[in-house]
């Protein structure tokens, strides 16, 4: 066991499959020397070379359409896109080939690649460096989604990624790559995609969110705790596929849902989940399923970012109300 | 009308050198009035000041990430000197000094780097410019499109889009150039190769020896200038706009030059570059060249030089004072510039976090 906080464990993860894995390759902008802005590639192009972990030019349909071909031949690449934004210069690769070329040919080429990409705000960053794109890759079709919320997540979400045949858009959220520790176990570990992660019991409100959004959500279940109620709380993890089995399964148990997310609102991935409930759960609900999303607009610039973000106390307010809720 | 200076092989038009000498080539050349020199050098001073104050802010947590320029002025400020007020300015980020001699204010340009939106209020006949854009080589294609709309509303505007050296590593910058040899587009495409892209080095960027010859594929002129010569770059500008308001077409322009601090303050290069490369760029800083040149001609006098540092770094502090008291962006200001008229949703989701 090491104690890591969540960017440490994806360095972790990327070298732990590097290792074990001669064709899994890292690239993008500045992760060779630097080690990533945000420091995630640290000591990989010193430990696996310059064939395997190294700069690219400033280019992102670059990064991806070359990995495709990489993927393609056989090799495993894992790239990435240094701000969240600046994915959006690469959907053609990803949406146009990425995503469809095992079903263009019939099964008989893939593409086993992951796309990291930094996720959310709350770091006062400059434009553009703060988006939640979740549910557009989500609606893009052949592309999985993945968003750790704590570091052993991390690591096991990764690994998975990068084993997985398909192509995976890995979403790290930015704003607590630092914020805590967990002890991750040393060895290569998978947690399977597509599985929610129920984090904690509880009987009269199933509570969804993932990525940094997770940290409020916990904050306020102990909120809500401390007022005697008790809330189920659940780490989506993956956006695409659906874990509806295991939310439908809580919603069931609960009859009311919150789901909490820092993307937009509309045609977001907490409408997915609501949507879910609703087909899996319709008889057993109490309460309309309900959302507390970002707005419609975009991220705010540092000054405005107040206006932006959700905080556990808003969560909380919500949840009472859900609670409160007679049908 | 490049011809003498053929990046291809391997020319550069550099005036002014290091210990501020005028080469003799110049009297051919355009070249700015005493006036309009001792503008210039006070912008580049001011930016300098104000860049310097604005790390320093930083380190105090009172200025978010912010890029800096540092080395980079004469630039900016010599292709604005070159140009009409009324000409297009597509800028990326990197071009303070150039912000400044278009007059837009400072304490406007430190709101922006201070995480207000208003910092990218520009009404259109006011400054002819467009916001900074963080997408890097995106908006090189918004000038060939500002060109088209100029041309065929009859106006004579050319138009001038800033990048770096990494910018042509992209797509869009690629798409720019073809799109403007093709029409023949109004549109100075201008280079600062400040030698790095965050930790990438230019010669691992393109294997080009030059940005400049990459327009010759296009079907148009490239000029490499030493961007550290306030001289070399007016006269290159001033030339690609006399050719663009005439019909000549689209040039591409390499400011040849460096950037002597980090890529932002939230970067530390000594992870990627040594500390001697630094100090070699250095001695040949575009501002000390330009005090020299000044001091020689006797248009400055030693005093001058302290007494306009001084007041310039006394006014980049009021100015961001000015923009620091300004109130944060309110609830609806994040809302109201999204669309016309706001639509259902958002009013909807804007009733429901009114406090
Ligand atoms: C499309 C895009 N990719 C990545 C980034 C992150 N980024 C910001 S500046 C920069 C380097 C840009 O280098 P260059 O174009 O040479 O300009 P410079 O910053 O050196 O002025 C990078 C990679 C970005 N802003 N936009």
């Amino acid at each position: 066991m090491s104690s890591l906080c969540l960017v440490e464990a994806v360095t972790d993860a990327l070298a732990v499959e590097m290792e074990a894995d001669p064709a899994v390759l890292v690239f993008g902008q500045d992760v060779g020397g630097k080690g990533g802005v945000f420091r995630a590639t640290v000591g990989l192009q010193e430990r696996f070379g310059e064939e395997r972990c190294f700069d690219t030019p400033l280019s992102e349909g670059g990064i991806v359409g070359a990995a495709i071909g990489m993927a393609v031949g056989g090799l495993k690449p894992v790239v990435e896109i240094q701000f969240s934004g600046f994915t959006y210069s690469a959907f053609n690769q990803l949406a146009n080939h990425a995503a469809r070329l095992r079903n263009r040919s019939r099964g008989s080429l893939t593409v086993p690649m992951v796309l990291r990409t930094p996720h959310g705000g709350g770091i006062r960053a400059p434009e553009h460096h703060s988006e939640c794109m979740e549910a557009l890759f989500g609606h893009m079709r052949g592309l999985k989604v993945v968003i750790p919320s704590t570091p052993y997540d991390a690591k096991g979400l990764l690994i998975a990624a990068i084993r997985d045949p398909d192509p995976v858009v890995f979403l790290e959220p930015a704003r607590i790559y630092r914020s805590v520790r967990q002890e991750v176990p040393q060895e290569a570990y998978a947690i399977p995609l597509g599985k929610a992660r129920v984090e904690a019991e509880g009987s009269e409100l199933t509570l969804v969110s993932y990525g940094a959004q997770m940290k409020e959500a916990r904050e306020a279940v102990r909120q809500l705790a401390a007022k005697g109620r008790s809330v189920e709380l659940i780490d989506l993890r993956t956006i695409y596929p659906l874990d509806a089995e295991t939310l439908v399964a809580s919603v069931r148990k609960t009859g009311r849902l919150l789901v909490v997310h820092e993307a937009s609102e509309s045609f977001g991935a907490a409408a997915e989940v609501m949507a879910a409930a609703v087909e899996g759960a319709f008889e057993h609900l109490q309460a309309p399923p309900a959302r507390l999303t970002g707005p419609d607009v975009f991220a705010p610039l540092a000054r405005g970012e107040h206006h932006y973000l959700i905080r556990s106390e808003q969560i909380t307010l919500e949840a009472e109300r859900v609670l409160a809720y007679e049908p | 009308m490049f011809q003498a200076y053929d990046p291809r092989e391997g020319k550069r038009l550099s005036l002014l050198n290091p210990e501020g000498c005028l080469a003799d080539c110049v009297s051919a050349l355009p070249r700015p009035s005493d006036e309009e020199v001792l503008e210039a050098y006070r912008v580049m001073v001011l930016a300098r000041q104000a860049d310097e104050w604005a790390v320093n802010l930083n380190r105090q947590g009172r200025m978010p990430t912010y890029v800096l320029n540092e080395g980079q002025e004469a630039n900016s400020a010599g292709a604005l000197l070159a140009l009409r007020p009324d000409d297009w300015f597509v800028p990326a980020y990197r071009e303070l000094a150039g912000m400044i001699m278009r007059g837009l204010p400072l304490h406007q340009i430190y709101l922006y780097w201070h995480g207000n939106e208003l910092g990218s209020h520009l009404p259109r006949e006011t400054y002819h410019m467009l916001p900074i854009s963080v997408p890097v080589g995106s908006q090189p294609l918004h000038a060939v499109g500002l060109a088209y709309a100029e041309r065929l509303r009859g106006s004579d505007r050319v138009v001038i889009a800033f990048m770096g050296e990494g910018a042509t590593s992209e797509g869009d910058w690629h798409e720019a150039l073809n799109l403007a040899g093709v029409w023949k587009s109004g549109v100075i495409f201008f280079t600062q190769n400040n030698q790095w892209a965050i930790s990438l080095p230019a010669g691992k960027q393109t294997a080009s020896a030059t940005v400049a010859e990459k327009a010759f594929a296009y079907g148009f002129e490239g000029v490499q200038v030493d961007g550290n010569d306030l001289f070399a770059v007016y006269a290159a500008v001033r030339q690609a706009a006399d050719k663009a308001r005439a019909g000549g077409g689209p040039t591409l322009i390499e400011g040849y030059t460096y950037r002597l601090g980090a890529h932002t303050t939230s970067d530390d290069p000594r992870h990627y570059r040594v500390d001697s490369e630094v100090e070699r760029w250095r001695a040949l800083d575009p501002l000390l060249r330009l005090e020299r040149y000044l001091r020689l001609r006797g248009l400055l006098r030693k005093k001058d030089v302290q007494d306009i540092k001084q007041k310039c770094l006394a006014r980049a502090q009021a100015e961001f004072e000015q923009a620091e008291r300004l109130n944060d962006p309110s609830l609806e200001d994040t809302f109201r510039f999204m669309f016309h008229e706001l639509p259902q949703p958002l009013a909807r989701q804007l009733e429901r976090r009114r406090p």
